[in-house]
């Protein structure tokens, strides 16, 4: 090895993956998530405005039409529906969004070298900025229909939800993308799996249908989706008994049992994004060959 | 200290494998439980080279002979099997021209999405933006959607977002033998101001006038395995006998010489509009259109052109025999000559370019053999001319 100085460790990374290129992949994840919406809504007149049209129609379909057949009596069961439907759009759109991610980029992933983690990274912060629509569409609703009981010490559980379940998202997102790459029909399996899973989520009934039951209930909360669905629900909607009938509507536990489960989730959300990083780091250098 | 090596290979293979019957999904791979049966071969085996920092390097070979594999490897794209690449500098990878430009999006907005994928921030893309699209000279249309562009504005703005990226190492592969004449002319003028500013270039071509052009160094792959590494000139020869089955032993072929006191800067064989062009018929009219430079004027010119096959001087002539003298030459000149109603046939010829003094007996720029093109059959005539014959018959 003589006469050629053997390079520092940082010199030997590609340029991209020295520390001091931090700044220009976050500028690409910001300039991939714009395309991403630009994209979306390029063709369309009302553009953002269709972000904002859906919730408001969920909002008033369900107050009219299902509220008696669903709601089983639950005092604005609207909000209750919305506040469980705005965590599962985002999760179940995030997912869909960035398991496909790099396949879609195919022709970016063989043609370009960049850290391809900004791919799925970035479709998921399309899907937080649609759920940031809709949930300031939602929260200007219930002010609007004086809704204000959120207005409470369960209001801390909203951000730590939202960041307990990018932190799941994100660990999904590397080993879906990855697997994706691989076989292509894991993105029809996910659609199918994420079907079963709304059902298996506290978003259209309430909690009190299934807590009545331990053993059911146990497993029942293992599904990471269903504490952080509980934590919006306690947040926004934040009716947790029904005050004319005593029933419960929510969990009937104190902030710190939500904070609790919240957290359970975030462990196994670590464990699952540490696991996602290493197979995809592992992976990285062969995407290009299998797509 | 900073290595004086831009980028260094060792022993870079890289495998590629060859599925059979792949299980494209989870669904097959689970019903058909052997597994995927696949050949591997090796796309890259045992490949080792040294790039200076200020180099042109040329990586040539036939179709498959893992040129660009090796290319992708150094871009990052591909990682190899076994050995090592190292790179020091920045680095932009001109692979295809364009890749990653949205067509729903405007020009304006795939400059930026473009160059920031390329490593560019914001702030630097704003700074150059006005240069790309004077480059690409699409001024009127970058804030159209790409989708109505034409492939050439397409193209001319990847290239465009690309070189602008401001590398120390760039990576080209093949994309020059795009857009019209005059825009690949403007690509290679900015290839050689790359040169000039002492940046590295790794080239992936196989046409060997842009390799004699832009390299300073050449290797030539064959089946994924280095067959010689060293001048252009050398590899030229070696390529030459490999791909067409050549076996000149004449030394001079391919060879360069003179004092280059007026340098051959360019020349393209072209038709007679002067589309650049490698194969003509018999009766197509053939420009040769030699770009000169001289750094100092020199007052005693003359400016020739040899066409011969295999072993005979088909034609010659200079600008003396054409009666047209040259005077004083400075700065950069365009000559051309047109060969009119070519009668060759059914033959690959080889071009002659020279520059001399009126006498000959200095000797400026002397590319001998240096291009070549190819004179195809028209059927009605067998030999190596293709006079026009006109026949009749006659009863008696």
């Amino acid at each position: 090895m003589t006469g050629i100085a053997r390079p520092e460790a940082s010199e030997r990374l590609p340029e991209g993956e020295r520390p001091g290129s931090f700044v220009r992949y976050r500028e690409l994840l910001g300039n991939l998530v714009r395309k991403e919406l630009k994209i979306k809504y390029k063709n369309s007149a009302l553009g953002f405005v269709w972000s904002l049209a859906t919730p408001l129609l969920y909002l008033v379909v369900f107050s009219v039409a299902l509220t008696s057949l669903l709601g089983q009596g639950m005092p604005e069961y609207y909000f209750f529906l919305l506040s469980g439907l705005l965590a599962w759009n985002l999760f179940s759109a995030a997912t869909s969004a960035s398991t496909s991610a790099i396949v879609n980029n195919s022709s970016l992933v063989t043609k370009i070298y960049f850290r391809r983690e900004v791919l799925p990274l970035s479709a998921i912060g399309a899907a937080l900025v649609h759920f940031l629509l809709q949930l300031s569409v939602l929260v200007g609703a219930m002010l609007i229909l004086q809704h204000y009981r959120f207005w409470d010490a369960g209001l801390v559980l909203l951000p730590l939800a939202v960041i307990v379940q990018v932190l799941l998202l994100t660990g999904m997102a590397f080993v879906l993308t990855t697997a994706n790459v691989y076989y292509r029909d894991v993105q029809h399996l996910l659609e199918i799996a994420l079907l079963a899973w709304f059902w298996l989520t506290p978003i259209v009934y309430s909690t009190s249908l299934v807590s009545g039951r331990p053993t059911f209930w146990r497993f029942y909360l293992l599904n990471p989706m269903a504490p952080i669905v509980l934590g919006y629900q306690r947040a926004l909607y934040s009716r947790v008994v029904d005050p004319e009938t005593g029933r419960a509507l929510l969990v009937d536990a104190p902030v710190g049992w939500y904070a609790q489960r919240l957290g359970y989730v975030a462990l196994l959300a670590t464990v699952i994004l540490a696991f996602g990083w290493m197979l995809f780091r592992k992976l990285d250098g062969r995407l290009a060959d299998e797509l | 200290m900073p290595s004086d090596f831009a980028v260094i290979g060792r022993n870079v293979s890289k495998r590629f494998r060859l599925y059979h019957e792949r299980p494209r999904s989870l669904k097959e791979r689970l019903v058909n439980l052997r597994g995927a049966r696949f050949e591997e071969f090796w796309a890259l085996d045992d490949v080792s080279f040294e790039i200076e920092r200020g180099e042109s390097y040329a990586i040539v070979g036939a179709n498959g002979s893992g040129k660009s594999t090796l290319l992708k490897c150094l871009a990052g794209i591909l990682r190899p099997e076994r050995g090592e690449i190292s790179t020091h500098g920045r680095m932009a990878s001109l692979l295809e021209l364009g890749a990653g430009f949205h067509p729903d999006l405007t020009g304006r907005e795939n400059v930026f999405l473009n160059a920031s994928i390329l490593g560019l921030t914001k702030k630097e893309t704003e700074r150059v933006f006005e240069e790309i699209v004077d480059f690409a000279e699409l001024e009127p249309f970058i804030d159209m959607q790409v989708k109505h562009y034409s492939s050439g504005m397409y193209v001319r703005l990847g290239f465009a977002v690309a070189v602008h990226v401001d590398p120390e190492i760039l990576l080209v592969d093949e994309v020059l033998a795009v857009g019209d004449e005059r825009f690949q002319r403007k690509c290679l003028d900015r290839i050689d101001t790359f040169k000039h500013d002492g940046r590295t270039i790794v080239l992936v071509t196989h046409a060997m006038d842009m390799m004699r052009r832009v390299a300073t160094r050449a290797m030539f792959l064959d089946k994924g395995k280095t067959v010689i590494e060293g001048p252009p000139l050398d590899v030229i020869k070696s390529l030459r006998q490999t791909l067409h089955g050549e076996s000149h032993t004449e030394s001079d072929i391919g060879e360069e010489r003179g004092n280059r006191r007026i340098q051959i800067h360019r020349v393209v064989i072209a038709d007679g509009d002067g589309a650049q062009r490698q194969v003509f018929r018999p009766g197509d009219d053939l420009q040769v259109i030699i770009d000169l430079e001289a750094q100092e004027p020199v007052d005693d010119v003359m400016v020739g052109i040899g066409i011969s096959d295999d072993r005979d001087l088909i034609l010659g002539t200079n600008s003396e025999l054409q009666a047209r003298p040259l005077g004083v030459m400075h700065g950069k000149t365009r000559i051309r000559f047109t060969c009119h109603n070519l009668p060759m046939q059914d033959r690959r010829y080889l071009m002659t370019v020279g520059v001399t003094s009126k006498d000959s007996g200095t000797i400026y720029h002397w590319q001998e053999r240096f291009y070549s093109f190819i004179c195809e059959r028209t059927g009605l005539s067998d030999g190596i001319l293709d006079i026009p014959v006109t026949m009749e018959v006659e009863p008696l």
